[in-house]
């Protein structure tokens, strides 16, 4: 009796589920009839250049500058209905492979390409003596957001962030951080410093700033992957922002965008007089300072991360799009050239700071529109 | 009074089979039967391949990434495939899994047999049904909603527990906390066992429940109180089915990942404390190291991985020796 019951009501279940998923089907159809057919591929929308760009655009890699693409990708394809455009934010090690085997049309990544990865684009990726280069589009301030509770304003430097994150200083009460900070009332409160337990770009350009800007306090290589021990970790940039949001005492870095909710971000006290505050203008003035090391048309950086001058903040990551210069698929070439000549131009960049990032610099980024419209 | 001795009397010697009995007993004389016997056997042959697909696979990949290794990869505590040399090894990682499953059973084992005697032997009708019914929903709720409440919920409320602990059992090294987030091997532990407990509960119930009235009935005849009757007749019956609901349970906190990956600070280092950070687990470390590993990392989380399906086999081995030595309790394994 009682088992029939049961049986009668997984079916009304079943019924249920099944004329449930029938009806969504239905809708999605409707959905993509209607999209489509009716743009055409020379339109142009505000100042956005389809050219002929249309069909489909595959692309993945670093999940840093999603948020970036996500924003570009929606006033893009407003304006280019032909062209179908699907960033997977994969992580920057994942999308440069897949962009090497030919499966993309470009790559997301948070660091420059390596010298052997050039080298297999020769023969992989980009045709007729073409190979992949770097081109710097997002700049994006990491911050180093701490929550102690009746501290409003903290400055740090290299060394002692170093220190810090080495588990050398272990209380908030420190002379190190109440000589930075005289008029701070610092508590007597163990420092939880919180790194990723993933690997991450983030990471990666954060160790390399501690190891550029304090030699002799940081003495580990940088990498995806965080070498330091001690300390607490957590998953990805919201898993590390929570924590320390949660977590009183607790200090982190990731992306700025991610400081907010009873979170403050550190000052960074540099070369300059005054210490810097973490905004996304103050990272585009260091990225100023950055050279470009890359040869040819690669824009490859070196950033400096130990900048002299006033309101440069030095913990940056730059986020590129690697594509090839020559030799590029030719039925994915128009669009790619013109998704990446929108996100390099003004409008382009203008959307990164709403979406949390930094605009790339002036004279870099005349640079990268002058090299996307040579893409060939 | 010895309830579990075996009464009945050992079968006669059968005689040997005729070519009839032996193709009747074979099954393959009707059309049905031949479909059947393929059937079921195709599927035992595809479960086998299946098997052993996956551990060439995992051997395969594996040998590529240890044989780049520059480190001892069983005693290591670095990670850290992509350096120049590539320096990995799994003890941390067997370490971390080991320990927080052993935590997750030693507190879901004891709970599940309590919920599980009450339901069969002490709740009243009306009570268990819905006990049982709570339980089985348990399971079905996704790891990662157990993540998200280990992350928001547990983690932040385990400061008194941690405190109490480390105040009264400290002196032990294994309770000795240093007031970092609770985010350790013990609260993995506890957050595991909430998860494995619907499954040892499940099982253990159908157990219980399939101990033979004649049993209890004599017992409680012999003026057992009903405590006696469970200590006597139910525990020893059911205590193989117990078992190997306790591996099921222990296979699942082995290989959990989500919701580990979300309340653990994973390091690479082992720590005698189990309320400090130290340790990270199998399937925890490969969920957040993938997506960002080059070749040779994936390789090596790959290695990583052949490395917990071994733990895995040898447990399940391990409960299979203990069912086979209890074969006489065997309720619910035969």
């Amino acid at each position: 009796m009682k088992l029939q019951r049961k049986n009668r009501r997984a079916l009304a279940l079943g019924a249920l589920a099944v004329s449930g998923a029938l009806a969504l089907t239905a809708c999605g159809s409707d959905d993509t009839g209607n999209t489509g057919g009716d743009s055409t591929s020379t339109a142009k929308a505000g100042n956005i250049d389809c050219g002929d760009a249309s069909g489909q655009l595959q692309a993945s890699g670093s999940s840093a500058q999603k948020n970036a693409i996500d924003a570009w990708v929606k006033q893009y394809t407003a304006a280019c209905k032909s062209v179908q455009l699907n960033y997977n934010p994969t992580g920057s090690g994942a999308g440069v492979t897949a962009f090497l085997q030919g499966q993309t049309a470009f790559a997301g990544s948070d660091s420059a390409l390596e010298a052997e990865e050039i080298t297999e684009s020769k023969k992989t990726a980009c045709t007729g003596g073409g190979q992949a280069i770097d081109l710097p589009m997002v700049v994006g301030p990491i911050g180093v957001g701490y929550n102690v509770p009746g501290v409003d304003s903290l400055v740090l430097d290299a060394p002692t962030l170093a220190k810090i994150f080495d588990s050398k200083i272990t209380n908030w009460n420190d002379a190190a951080i109440k000589k930075l900070n005289p008029d701070a009332k610092l508590p007597d409160l163990k420092i939880q410093a919180f790194h990723r337990s993933d690997e991450s770009g983030t990471t990666d350009n954060f160790t390399k700033y501690l190891g550029a800007a304090a030699p002799s306090d940081w003495k580990y290589e940088h990498s995806k992957s965080w070498e330091a021990k001690g300390g607490q970790s957590a998953s990805g940039s919201s898993g590390v922002a929570q924590q320390v949001t949660q977590t009183a005492g607790a200090i982190s870095y990731m992306e700025l965008s991610y400081v907010k909710d009873g979170m403050k971000a550190v000052k960074i006290k540099t070369g300059a007089a005054e210490p810097v505050e973490a905004t996304t203008d103050n990272a585009t003035k260091s990225i100023s300072e950055a050279k470009v090391v890359g040869t040819g048309k690669d824009l490859a950086l070196e950033l400096n991360y130990t900048p002299k001058a006033e309101g440069a903040y030095p913990i940056t990551l730059v986020t590129y799009e690697i594509v090839c210069d020559k030799g590029n698929k030719a039925e994915t070439l128009p669009a790619v050239k013109s998704f990446l000549s929108y996100i390099s131009s003004e409008d382009g960049q203008g959307v990164l700071t709403e979406a949390g990032y930094a605009p790339v610099p002036d004279e870099l980024i005349t640079k990268v529109r002058s090299t996307v419209s040579g893409l060939s | 009074m010895d309830i579990s001795t075996k009464t009945t009397a050992s079968p006669p010697t059968p005689e040997p089979p005729t070519t009839e009995q032996k193709r009747a007993a074979r099954g393959a004389t009707r059309p049905g039967d031949r479909i059947f016997l393929a059937l079921s056997r195709g599927s035992g042959i595809f479960l086998l391949v299946v098997m052993a697909a996956i551990a060439v696979f995992l051997s395969l990949r594996a040998s590529h990434a240890i044989s780049k290794d520059e480190a001892n990869f069983f005693t290591t505590f670095e990670w850290n495939p992509t350096g120049e040399p590539p320096v990995f090894g799994i003890a941390v990682l067997a370490f971390g899994t080991v320990v927080s499953s052993v935590i997750a059973l030693a507190i879901a084992v004891p709970v599940s047999i309590g919920i599980a005697l009450f339901i069969t032997h002490y709740a009243p009708r009306k009570l268990g049904g819905p006990i049982a019914y709570v339980i089985d929903l348990l399971a079905a709720v996704p790891s990662i909603v157990y993540g998200l409440w280990g992350a928001l919920v547990l983690v932040p409320n385990l400061d008194g527990l941690y405190g109490w602990l480390d105040e009264y059992l400290g002196w032990t090294g294994i309770f000795e906390w240093s007031g970092g987030a609770p985010r350790a091997l013990l609260t993995v532990g506890i957050l595991l066992a909430i998860m494995i407990l619907p499954i040892i509960t499940n099982v253990s119930r159908e157990v219980f429940r399939q101990v033979p009235q004649m049993h209890e009935e004599a017992a409680l005849a012999l003026g057992a109180t009903r405590w006696e009757v469970i200590r006597m007749s139910v525990l020893p019956y059911g205590r193989s089915g117990v078992i190997s609901a306790s591996m099921l349970g222990l296979g699942r906190a082995l290989g959990e990942t989500m919701a580990v990956a979300m309340v653990l600070s994973p390091t690479f280092d082992i720590n005698a404390s189990l309320l400090d950070p130290g340790g990270g687990t199998f399937a925890q470390n490969i969920a957040s190291k993938f997506n960002e590993a080059t070749e040779n990392g994936r390789d090596a989380l790959i290695a990583s991985g052949l490395v917990l399906f071994v733990i895995t086999l040898l447990v399940n081995g391990t409960a299979r020796i203990i069912i086979e030595r209890r074969k006489e309790f065997s309720g619910a394994n035969a």
